[in-house]
C-alpha cells in the first residue's frame, strides 16, 4: 500500500499570526514539502492544478519535474489535473514528458474541477463537464497507447496523423486514477478501463465514499479487469496530530475554523464525526485510517492532505515527522497483514513494465 | 386501507408556534380526509427550528448531518407534503426557503404539496400567492389549488369552527384526493448509475 500527500496549492493567511506567504515561498515550501516528505519515508506526492487565486499551482508538471530532480523514490501524481479545461493533447505530452524525466515515477489523477468561472477561461462550460471528461479521457487513452491518432469528436478539433510526443517511457502510459466526489459516471469511466478510483473522502461522509468506491468495484468487475475486490481504489484523509491529542484540537482548531472550504461552517468536533478529519494523537489516526478499510475494502493509496489552511511550513514538516515515524509504519505493516493475496497493489511504472513484457512474451510464443 | 407518507414542515420558530399548530390542524385534517378514501396516512414532522444549525452547515459544506439527511430522506420518499411558514419581511422565512435551497435537486418534483403560512396579520395572506407558489411551480410540485393562511384573528376566541377550520377542510380532502389517485412515490438515488460506459459516450 501507498502512503502519501497531497496539497492543492492554497495560498492562505495563518488566521494565528495573520502572515500570508508570497508565492514565491510557498512555492519554494512545496518543494521542500515534497523532498521531507521522501525523507520521512512516505511513497506518494500529489499535486493539485488551479487557474484561480488563491492557488498558485497552475502548472503541476513543472513543479513535479522540479521535485522528481530533487527526489529518487517519491511518486509523483497529481490532484487533480483537469480532464474538462485542458487540451488532452497537452496532457499527454506533459505528462509522457515528465515521466521520461522521472524515470517513470509519474502518475495521474483525472478531475474535473468545480469552480463554475474557470471553464469559460478555456473556453469550455462547465454544464458539459462530464461530457468534456469522457470525451478528453477517451483522447488521451488513445494518444498514449496508438502511434498515429486520426481523431474527430465534438469539443476539440480534430487530430490527422497526429503523434503524441515524447511517446511514454517505454510504451507503458503513466498510471489514471479518476477522481470524483459523487458523479457516478467518473466511477463507471474508471471502471470502463480498468483505471484506477480515487474517492476524495476528506470533505463528505462516509457514506458517499462506500457508494462511490461500491459502484467502480462492481463495474470494475463487469467490464473483466478482475474481481471487485482487486479494484485499485485511493482515498483522501485528512489529519492533525500532536503526541497528546487535546493539543492537536488546540493548536488545529484556528486552522480549522478558517480554512477556506468548511471554515465558519460546522465546528471540528462536528467535521470530525461526520467526515474522516482526524485530529488527535498518532494512535487515532492510526486507528481511524484502519477503519476505513472496512467501508471501501483493501486500498491502495492513502493520500492526506497535511498543507493547508495557513499552516506554516515548519508545523506541516513536523507533521510529516509523525506520520514519517509513528503512523506509516504501523500502518503499513497492519494493512499488509490484513489484505489477501490476490488484491494488488497500486501499479508503478516497474510493474506495469513487467506486466506489458509478459504479455508481449506470451504474445510472441503464440505467434 | 393503502398506505402513504405525509412529511409535514413547519418552520416556525417560537415554542408553541402558531407555524406548528396550523401545521397540525392541516395534517389531522388529511389524514382524516385520506382515511375516508381508505388511505392510512404515515405523517412524519420535520420542525426546521431543529434543523436550523444543520442547514446552513449543508450551505457550507454541501453535505447533510444525520438529523437533517433523515429530513431530506423523508421528504424524498413523501408521497405528499404539506410546507406551512411564517411570514417573514413580506415572504417566507430563510430558514424555509434554506431548507428548499439544500433539498436535492427534482426532490419535490411532481409531488402533491398544500401551501400554508402564518402572520399576524390578514394583510400578508398572498405570501402564499406571490412567493409560496411560484417556489413551489418551479420546483415542479403538484399543487393543491387551495392554500391556507392563517393570521392572528384566526385563532380568536370565537373561530374553533369559522372560516379557518373550512379552508382546513377544503385543503384537507383537496390533497387526500390527490395522494389517494396516485402512485406511491419513487425515490431518485443519486448515486445510481443511470447509463452504461457506451451510453455515455454515445449521448455525448
Amino acid at each position: 500500500m501507498q502512503f502519501g500527500i497531497f496539497s492543492v496549492s492554497d495560498i492562505t493567511t495563518d488566521p494565528t499570526t495573520g502572515r500570508t506567504p508570497t508565492e514565491a515561498q510557498r512555492i519554494k515550501d512545496i518543494v521542500t514539502i515534497a523532498q521531507h516528505a521522501e525523507q520521512a519515508g512516505l511513497d506518494v506526492f500529489a499535486l493539485g492544478e488551479h487557474h484561480n487565486e488563491p492557488f498558485f499551482s497552475s502548472s503541476p508538471t513543472t513543479t513535479l519535474a522540479y521535485i522528481a530532480a530533487r527526489t529518487s523514490t517519491l511518486q509523483l501524481s497529481t490532484a487533480t489535473t483537469l480532464i474538462t479545461t485542458n487540451d488532452p493533447v497537452k496532457i499527454a505530452e506533459d505528462f509522457a514528458m515528465l515521466q521520461h524525466l522521472a524515470d517513470g515515477r509519474v502518475d495521474l489523477m483525472l478531475g474535473r474541477g468545480n469552480t463554475g468561472p474557470v471553464y469559460p477561461w478555456f473556453g469550455k462550460d462547465i454544464r458539459a463537464g462530464i461530457p468534456l471528461a469522457l470525451e478528453n479521457y477517451g483522447l488521451l487513452h488513445k494518444l498514449w497507447r496508438e502511434h498515429v491518432v486520426d481523431w474527430e469528436g465534438k469539443f476539440r478539433t480534430p487530430l490527422q496523423s497526429f503523434t503524441s510526443t515524447p511517446r511514454p517511457l517505454d510504451d507503458v502510459p503513466p498510471f489514471v486514477w479518476h477522481g470524483s466526489i459523487r458523479s457516478p459516471q467518473i466511477a463507471e469511466q474508471a471502471a470502463y478501463y480498468g483505471d484506477g478510483f480515487f474517492a476524495n473522502h476528506i470533505f463528505w461522509p462516509a457514506s458517499h465514499t462506500q457508494r462511490m468506491v461500491g459502484l467502480y468495484r462492481q463495474r470494475f468487475e463487469h467490464y473483466g479487469h478482475g474481481s471487485a475486490d482487486q479494484a485499485i481504489v485511493g482515498l483522501g484523509g485528512q489529519v492533525f496530530m500532536r503526541k497528546n491529542s487535546q493539543d492537536a484540537v488546540t493548536e488545529f482548531r484556528p486552522y480549522f475554523d478558517n480554512a477556506p472550504v468548511y471554515g465558519h461552517g460546522p465546528s471540528l468536533e462536528d467535521f470530525t464525526r461526520e467526515t474522516p478529519l482526524t485530529v488527535g494523537s498518532p494512535q487515532q489516526v492510526i486507528d481511524r485510517t484502519l477503519g476505513f478499510r472496512e467501508y471501501v475494502g483493501d486500498y491502495q493509496r492513502q493520500l492526506w492532505l497535511m498543507d493547508h489552511a495557513g499552516l506554516p511550513l515548519k508545523t506541516v514538516l513536523e507533521q510529516l515527522d509523525i506520520l514519517g515515524e509513528q503512523v506509516v509504519p504501523v500502518l503499513r505493516k497492519e494493512f499488509a497483514a490484513l489484505k489477501p493475496a490476490h488484491v494488488p497493489d497500486a501499479p508503478t511504472h516497474a510493474a506495469l513494465l513487467a506486466a506489458k513484457l509478459e504479455k508481449d512474451s506470451k504474445a510472441e510464443v503464440q505467434a | 386501507m393503502k398506505q402513504r407518507n405525509l412529511v409535514v414542515v413547519s418552520s416556525g420558530l417560537s415554542q408553541p408556534s402558531s407555524t406548528r399548530l396550523l401545521a397540525d390542524q392541516l395534517s389531522t385534517a388529511a389524514a382524516g380526509a385520506a382515511a375516508r378514501r381508505g388511505v392510512t396516512l404515515d405523517i412524519q414532522v420535520v420542525e426546521l427550528r431543529d434543523l436550523a444549525h444543520d442547514i446552513i452547515d449543508n450551505m457550507l459544506t454541501g453535505f447533510a448531518k444525520p438529523a437533517l439527511k433523515q429530513a431530506q430522506d423523508a421528504v424524498a420518499a413523501a408521497d405528499a407534503l404539506i410546507m406551512v411558514t411564517p411570514v417573514f419581511s413580506a415572504g417566507y422565512s430563510g430558514l424555509f426557503k434554506s431548507f428548499v435551497d439544500v433539498l436535492e435537486k427534482d426532490t419535490l418534483a411532481g409531488k402533491p404539496v398544500l401551501l400554508a403560512a402564518t402572520a399576524g396579520t390578514a394583510r400578508h395572506s398572498l405570501v402564499l400567492e406571490h412567493a409560496m407558489r411560484p417556489l413551489f411551480a418551479y420546483l415542479r410540485t403538484a399543487i393543491i389549488p387551495t392554500s391556507v393562511f392563517a393570521a392572528s384573528d384566526d385563532w380568536g376566541a370565537n373561530s374553533v369552527e369559522g372560516p379557518l377550520r373550512g379552508r382546513i377542510e377544503r385543503a384537507a380532502t383537496e390533497l387526500a384526493t390527490e395522494v389517494e389517485r396516485r402512485e406511491p412515490a419513487t425515490v431518485i438515488d443519486p448515486f445510481a448509475l443511470t447509463e452504461s460506459f457506451e451510453d455515455m459516450i454515445k449521448n455525448l
